[in-house]
């Protein structure tokens, strides 16, 4: 089933990780595998937060040895860093398989990414000079107070609570999903994707990789792709309700938007909220009435219905 | 029987005593199956364990912090002790309230509901003074159902009877596979509203999405604004007097009757270029093969 989420703030910043733990956890029952955010927070330019997982959540339980492996692969991400002359700035070891950097870095960064990548075992989970993906198994709750999230202060956020169906119970499964790699972009979904393999080929062809099997982490690659050849976020949207099969909403955040499309035909739940200082979505009311305990108008988005927000 | 008088009915023809109720006129394969309700046995219509409730007494609670399993034992036990009208406060989209009451009953929610709020109810009389989640009312028997705001989609999903109105729009498939009653939504519907309907009546004062009607096997769907296009055997009809007058006083009953009247209303029914049945059951047709 899953649950989707998602708010923006416009012109302001607010705490935006305690509203999008408390609209995630009132949408637990949607799904309870695992959670994800993408929040973002003060771009900075030349600066960079990198998120990356250097093992999945239940490798912790292959004894000693995943521990000197952990190691040797933070190893050779700081190497890699290195010799791409990143300066780094941060670096927390947020779970024992989680880490998150602060870079300085003028260089490519999608080829510093991909570069990364060929580790054995590590996955970046996000790169942008605002963004901060978080994704792990579990509650809203529980996840949040394992990163920190519910004092992160920012513009805007998406998140997702996922029951899985198509693929495994693990974090590389677990939405957001980062547009590799295209900064400060994420994406979250809730639906089928039926053409997938087919739109998963033509992505491949053009150069594109997939880190699961999940049809979620198409439509990051598709959005990464469309904005990797200029094509505006609303156009891209528009786009897939076009060319990708089957039944789905889903939410796109970029640097400074937040977006939403709505396939053919409306089959999966979305309410929005709509003020004059912000914008709240959720796949299910009783989840935006988390932050607004007062009376307020909400509506369902109609099918082939695209909205891009600024923040 | 808001409206109209049991003299009224008694002194109707069949036909317009069926249209006068909502319900339909068709007979399927030789066998008519609606049930005409009977003005004299109105009394009689009320489940045996349904409470001895008094509209006069009434009483509110709030609902903030109770589970949907804790208000729905909640109003019961105010039913059981004859509250007649309930008033919930602070639903905050909480889901599957209010579902299964199966007596008479005024009910008031202040606020909105999520999922299948008021769903598989049977003769109360509900008013949501707010939005409602996908599948509100589902499975309707009899009573009256008022939306003050937004619904959204299968709003009235397989209803059987009763008033089912939203003041504002709602979102797809309203009154998919409706078997009967009547749906008013005053605004806007989506795509795929009607879908498999079977029986009842269906009004939109505005616009209606794609796919209008799509697969409907009768029934009938007036749209007072633009119909973005029509399903499968979805076809137009001419608007009667006697539909104008019914959606007159529906409209006019729940305060949606449009400035411009109703005229210009557009009448959807099936174009029965689907029905693929015959006159026999299953175990008759198979005495014959």
């Amino acid at each position: 089933m899953c649950g989707i989420a998602g708010i923006i703030h416009k012109g302001r910043r607010a705490n935006v990780g305690a509203e999008m733990t408390s609209m995630l956890q009132a949408l637990k029952h949607r799904g309870p595998d695992s959670t994800g955010y993408a929040v973002y927070g003060d771009p900075s330019e030349g600066e960079y937060v990198m998120r990356v997982k250097i093992a999945e959540a239940e490798d912790m339980e292959l004894g000693r040895s995943i521990h000197d492996r952990l190691e040797e692969r933070i190893e050779a991400v700081d190497a890699i860093l290195a010799s791409h002359e990143a300066e780094v700035k941060v670096k927390e070891r947020v779970r024992p398989y989680a880490l998150r950097y602060v870079l300085n870095h003028d260089g490519d960064t999608g080829d510093m990414a991909g570069h990364i990548e060929e580790t054995e075992g590590v996955e970046i989970l996000s790169l942008g000079n605002g963004l901060e993906l978080i994704k792990d198994l579990g509650d809203a709750g529980s996840v949040a107070e394992a990163y920190g999230l519910n004092d992160f202060e920012g513009t805007h956020g998406i998140g997702h609570t996922r029951m899985a169906t198509e693929s495994d119970v693990d974090i590389k499964s677990a939405h957001p999903y980062w547009a590799f790699p295209y900064n400060d972009v994420s994406v979250v979904h809730n639906g089928q994707i039926t053409n997938y393999w087919i739109m998963r080929r033509e992505m491949e062809r053009k150069g594109h990789r997939f880190m699961s099997d999940c049809d979620s982490e198409l439509l990051a690659v598709y959005t990464a792709h469309h904005l990797a050849n200029g094509v505006q976020l609303e156009e891209s949207l528009r786009r897939s309700i076009d060319e990708i099969d089957g039944v789905f909403t889903y939410l796109v955040c970029t640097k400074d938007q937040l977006g939403m499309a709505k396939d053919t035909m409306a089959a999966k739940p979305l309410v929005l909220y709509e003020s004059d200082d912000l914008i709240a979505m959720a796949s299910e009311e009783v989840a935006i009435r988390t932050i607004f305990p007062e009376e307020i108008d909400t509506y369902d988005p109609y099918d082939e219905e695209v909205r891009v927000w600024q923040a | 029987m808001p409206g109209i008088s049991d003299a009224e009915l008694r002194e109707m023809t069949q036909e317009e005593r069926v249209n006068a109720l909502g319900m339909t006129t068709e007979q399927l394969t030789g066998k008519s199956l609606y049930i005409e309700f009977d003005p004299d046995a109105q009394e009689r219509f009320a489940y045996p364990w349904a409470p001895d409730v008094d509209f006069n007494k009434r009483t509110e609670f709030d609902a903030g912090d109770l589970t949907n399993t804790e208000v729905n034992a909640r109003i019961r036990e105010l039913m059981a002790e004859g509250y007649g009208t309930i008033v919930l406060q602070n639903p905050r989209g909480k889901h599957s309230l209010a579902v299964g009451i199966l007596s008479r009953l005024n009910l008031i929610i202040e606020g909105s509901t999520g999922y299948f709020g008021v769903g598989l109810i049977d003769g109360p009389n509900v008013r949501i003074n707010g939005r409602v989640g996908w599948s509100c009312a589902e499975n309707m028997m009899s009573g009256t159902v008022v939306v003050e705001k937004n619904a959204g989609s299968t709003f009235g999903a397989a209803i059987r009877g009763g008033d089912l109105v939203c003041r504002g729009s709602v979102g797809s498939r309203t009154g998919i596979d409706m078997k009967g009653g009547t749906i008013i939504v005053g605004g806007d519907t989506g795509a795929l509203s009607g879908f498999m309907m079977q029986r009842g009546r269906m009004v939109v004062c505005g616009n209606a999405g794609k796919n209008l009607g799509d697969s409907m096997y009768d029934g009938t769907i007036y749209v007072g604004g633009e119909i973005r296009s029509l399903g499968v055997d979805a076809v137009t009809a001419d608007l009667t007097q006697l539909d104008k007058d019914w959606l007159t006083r529906k409209l006019t009953q729940y305060g949606l009757m449009p400035g411009s009247g109703v005229d210009h209303f557009t009448k959807i029914v099936a174009g029965k270029q689907l029905w693929n049945y015959d006159n026999l059951e299953p175990n008759e047709k198979k005495l014959i093969l």
